[in-house]
């Protein structure tokens, strides 16, 4: 098997999700299964293609240097989980 | 066996933006928490980031004073990792293609001339901050400074001691300031820096294990954190240990590097273009305008100082160390030209007074306790011997209080120097008649006297009294009288 | 007859003449949405309280202005992933169960100036990952053609509300399909306009290489009233094209002659139910009858599109969905600290076909991976956009199924993920080249089960596709059937 469970630890580590033991197992077989199906890139020679950029624009638009927003703090901070004193309140953090 | 040290620098320095990279918030300091956020830079659902053209500028600015290539097309990547002062979940920054590369800062330590290159400078936003909560089982986030911008400045490892290290950043923060584009203020994060320190044996090429130091807050910290860390590194080494590539934080307090606590797994940030922005294109037009605009930078003035003046070395250093000062000097000179009077009164008495009342503190100072043309008028006023140098102490102290010009004060306090012949020998007259003794003391060989004598004509004429015609009538009388 | 049959050109000038007001329109809608409902499912939220607030403002407007914004006083139904200030939008997740944005995206904002009605929030495949409606965290929407068949995904909710007519007009997003394929299964119009042509601000991103807003009517010539309020540039988006929006409406003359259409062989080889094939060919001879030219046109890296879409999207999805961490907003799970809030938070808020997509984007974008995966497919992206740049050299827009079968079972294809992302492969590739498409009916197969046909234009040809789509529709009466609810 391509992917190992080891493999599957390592990126749901770097993509903050953790799993059951059997869905880990599960998820195993298909993205190896999905990862296998990707190999048909493979087929093809790329190596004087460029990687696709978008026919809309060609470069990014920049904008002026100036406050255009109104501080509502009050808002932003009415969905969180929780707050104090317009901070938002997280689990500690142990540096 | 002799021991190398090489070290490479990597600075970010915030902008002095009015608004932050991607959004229109405000950059200002010290406001109430999470007051200068919208959904943009607080990462909410569906927002997306429109560049700040003045953070490209700037970083043109800075790629030209450092002799960097501009890349007429730059990429913007996300950095991605997770960590509740981030509200992305990713760093919008530069990965592959950076704004600027292949520059180079020329530091002078001990008098020889060294050139640090540079790697690249890039654009990138601040993360918030995290602050620990009087409760032990939270931490408070505030994102005021999510989305600030920032200039990541890496040099090569061409930099071999602390003390380079140290002449290295205030060179480059020099530079920033001159260029407008940061306030360089290490205490307050505006200019921070972490430090790759790693030892060789003398005469080898291949780079021995690399540590980074963070939590560097400070120019002193950064040399003594250096400092350590090559004893450190030559002790091990030479003990016949092994270094650990790890990270490093600096303990001010303690005085030494610690490990930080190591993490499962080494950061993978999973670079790629972001897709929500496209490549940064900078055409030549743009940058010849910036180029044309650019200030003069602190190592060409400080050459020019030196030379259209006069003024040596270390004047020419004091006086361009800050560009507000650099400023001063010039404008003073543009009343009266005395640019080593004007120099010693700046780099002395201004100097004092500024740091008594901390406005030293300032990027730029524009309400200066005495104005240049002031200082200048004064000076003139000494070199026409209208008034003496200790005179002009009072002079000067009494226009930072009120801001007034020399000559008001001088004329309202009657502390025109009086140099005319006639007055002064009278007062003479006064003092060696009310003196016999000493008089008769120095008569007798006694040199001493004559500064006593000296000190009450001063006395005498409440010590407007010139200096040097004093002193010269005053030897003449006691010389013919007998 | 029931004032929520209506379609949008129809109502619109309805309510000018006062035949009706904008509150009886409102009202329809919500009696029809109160009688359907339970059998279809499609409204995660509705908002009829602030809904029949505005169809009263737009009654007071209606009375004053003459020349009215197309919408004011329609009724829409979008689709939960929009963010809509003051009401509630989850985007199908557990995460975003509770969320409501203090603000709008600039399309509702758009649509809000125009005095459009929202309905409400539609169901979808949570975050937009999904062909079927099933992936909801919710509830599955039903196909209102057939109860035990999925409506086609992700903008489910949406096509089930506008075939149903339990809105006017709907709001979808497509990113491999989502509108497109939905609007087959429910025998309506989906259109997805060309990558750029509407801002995605204030959307909530899925691939922000791909994630485009789409109309989804009763009809075409509503769909092109649709896009001419939608189109338009967005500064707050820096991929939204600086193009002015145009007519789009002016170009449903009905008039195809002298257009050349391609017809892809790719598209028409084995996996494809008989049924849509033989309904696709007869559509065809229909616009070939009409003036068209018919030409047969090749779209070799067809084959590789599900494999590039696969690995770009979800890496793009992967980093864009970091940001629900329970931190600011969402769901934040109880756990003893700051990694297990993470971990637990999205294992527990998320549902398990994003959980596979941020693990399958995770991976290709890590280290050692990147070129092999996402490098690798960015670049067979620019052969199969290169395809279709060779492909209109020679003809005007490209005609081909919009799904391989019609609405399947419920629970058919949650077994196999990959066979799912399989069925996306007549959409797919259009996102993958930033092209506009549009799915109209073209037919129904013996089950009675609508079939939709893809148009396919050159960028920002969106006239030339409502052109094409039009004049078909006129020729043909599939438009006037309706579900039998």
């Amino acid at each position: 098997m391509k992917l190992t469970r080891e493999e599957v630890q390592r990126v749901a580590s770097l993509a903050r999700l953790r799993f059951t033991s059997e869905d880990e197992e599960r998820l195993s077989k298909q993205l190896d299964n999905i990862l296998r199906y990707m190999e048909k890139l493979n087929q093809l020679d790329t190596s004087r293609i460029e990687p696709f950029t978008h026919a809309a624009n060609t470069k990014t638009p920049m904008r002026e240097d100036a406050i255009t927003n109104e501080p509502n703090a009050d808002a932003l901070l009415a969905n969180a989980p929780a707050q104090e004193n317009h901070f938002f309140q997280v689990p500690k953090i142990i540096e | 066996m002799k021991y190398e040290t090489v070290i490479g620098l990597e600075v970010h320095a915030q902008l002095l933006t009015v608004s932050k990279i991607f959004c229109g918030c405000s950059t200002k300091f010290g406001q109430a928490p999470n007051e200068n956020t919208c959904p943009i830079c607080t990462g909410f659902p569906g927002v997306l980031p429109v560049l700040n053209k003045k953070v490209v500028e700037f970083a043109i600015r800075a790629g030209l004073a450092t002799h960097c290539e501009i890349a007429r097309s730059s990429c913007l990547a996300r950095k991605n990792y997770f960590y509740p002062d981030l509200p992305k979940g990713y760093q919008i920054s530069q990965y592959e293609l950076p704004i600027c590369i292949n520059g180079y800062i020329d530091i002078t330590v001990n008098e020889i001339v060294k050139r640090i290159r540079l790697t690249r400078i890039h654009i990138e936003e601040d993360a918030g901050k995290n602050i620990h909560d009087l409760r032990s089982d939270s931490s408070l986030v505030d994102l005021n400074r999510a989305g600030i911008p920032l200039l990541e400045i890496v040099s090569e490892p061409d930099i071999r001691s602390a003390k380079e290290a140290g002449t290295y950043l205030r060179t480059l923060r020099s530079i920033l300031q001159y260029l407008d584009i940061c306030d360089g203020n290490m205490e307050e994060g505006s200019f921070r820096c972490d430090a790759n320190v790693s030892v060789r044996p003398e005469g080898t090429t291949a780079l021995g294990t690399k540590v980074e130091l963070k939590n560097l807050n400070s120019f002193k910290a950064v040399e003594k954190a250096i400092e350590f860390e090559i004893r450190r590194h030559v002790e091990t080494v030479s003990d016949g240990g092994k270094l650990v590539q790890e990270t490093r934080l600096w303990d001010p307090d303690r005085e030494e590097t610690r490990s930080m606590r190591t993490k499962e797994f080494a950061h993978d940030y999973r670079y790629f273009p972001d897709p929500d922005l496209l490549p940064v294109v900078i055409d030549d037009e743009w940058i010849d305008e910036i180029r044309t605009s650019l200030p003069e930078l602190p190592g060409t003035r400080r050459a020019r100082l030196m030379c259209q003046y006069d003024i040596p070395a270390y004047d020419a250093e004091l006086l361009t160390s800050r560009k507000d000062i650099a400023d001063y000097f010039e404008s003073a000179l543009k009343i009266h030209r005395n640019p080593k009077a004007i120099a010693n009164w700046i780099t002395g008495d201004l100097f004092r007074l500024l740091k008594e009342r901390k406005l030293d503190e300032k990027l730029y100072i524009t309400d200066w306790p005495v104005q240049p043309d002031n200082l200048s008028a004064m000076i003139a006023l000494i070199d026409q011997d209208k008034i003496s140098g200790k005179i002009a102490k009072k002079v000067f102290d009494a226009m930072s209080e009120s801001g007034r010009s020399p000559q008001e004060i001088v004329a309202e306090k009657g502390l025109e120097q009086v140099s005319d012949s006639e007055s002064i020998e009278e007062s003479i007259n006064q003092v060696l008649a009310a003196f016999p003794k000493q008089v008769s003391d120095f008569r007798a060989g006694n040199q001493k006297v004559l500064g006593f004598l000296v000190g009450q004509i001063m006395k005498a004429t409440q010590g407007k009294a010139n200096p040097q015609k004093a002193n010269e009538i005053l030897k003449r009388k006691l010389a013919e009288e007998n | 007859m029931n004032l929520a049959e209506f379609t949008l050109h129809e109502a619109r000038e309805k309510l000018r003449r006062r035949e009706f007001s904008a509150q009886e329109l409102t009202e329809a809608v919500f009696r029809r949405i109160s009688e359907t409902e339970e059998k279809l499912h499609s409204y995660i939220t509705l908002s009829r309280d602030t809904a029949l607030r505005e169809a009263k403002q737009a009654d007071e407007l209606l009375k004053t202005d003459t020349s009215p914004h197309s919408l004011l006083g329609i009724p829409i139904a979008v689709k939960d992933n929009f963010l809509t200030s003051g009401i509630r939008t989850t985007c199908a997740s557990k995460f975003l169960e509770t969320f409501v944005p203090p603000y709008d995206s600039t399309t509702i904002k758009k649509l809000r100036a125009g005095g459009a009605v929202i309905i409400g929030k539609t169901n979808l495949d949570e975050f937009a990952m999904g062909s079927s409606a099933e992936n909801s965290a919710f509830f599955v929407t039903r196909n209102p053609w057939a109860t035990d068949r999925v409506p086609g995904g992700s903008s489910g909710g949406s096509a089930a509300a506008v075939a149903a007519d339990q809105c006017i007009v709907g709001l979808g997003t497509d990113t491999g399909g989502s509108v497109r394929q939905p609007a087959a299964f429910c025998g309506i119009v989906g259109l997805k306009p060309t990558y750029g042509r509407v801002s995605r601000y204030g959307i909530i991103a899925f691939a922000s290489s791909m994630d485009q807003v789409g109309p989804m009517t009763k009809d075409v010539e509503d769909c092109a009233l649709m896009l001419e309020a939608l189109a338009g540039h967005d500064p707050a988006d820096s991929t939204s094209a600086n193009l002015p929006a145009l007519q789009y409406s002016a170009s449903l003359t009905g008039d195809v002659k002298g257009l050349r259409i391609g017809i892809p062989k790719e598209y028409f080889v084995s996996g494809i139910q008989p049924a849509v094939q033989q309904a696709v060919r007869d559509a065809v001879r229909q616009l070939e009858k009409n003036g068209a030219t018919i030409i047969d046109i090749s779209l070799p890296h067809t084959d590789y599109a599900v494999a590039v879409y696969y690995i770009v999207a979800t890496a793009e999805a992967s980093s864009n969905l970091a940001r629900y961490d329970g931190m600011r907003y969402g769901y934040r799970a109880g756990a003893r600290d700051l990694t297990e809030t993470y971990a637990l938070s999205r294992a527990e808020g998320f549902g398990p076909e994003v959980k596979r997509r941020i693990m399958l984007g995770t991976y290709t974008l890590s280290a050692g991976y990147y070129d092999a995966y996402y490098l690798k497919a960015q670049k067979v992206r620019t052969l199969i956009k290169k395809d279709f740049d060779e492909a209109f050299k020679s003809c005007d827009a490209i005609i081909a199924p919009t799904a391989p079968t019609t609405a399947f079972k419920i629970g058919e294809k949650t077994q196999d993920p990959l066979q799912m992302y399989l069925s996306d492969i007549y959409t797919i590739s259009v996102n993958l080249a930033g092209l506009p498409a549009l799915s109209l009916p073209c037919g129904f197969d013996s089950e009675g089960l609508p079939i939709g046909m893809q148009i396919i234009g050159k960028h920002f040809d969106e006239s030339t596709v409502l052109a094409i789509a039009y004049a078909y529709e006129q020729s043909t009466d599939w438009v006037k059937r309706k579900p039998d609810l």
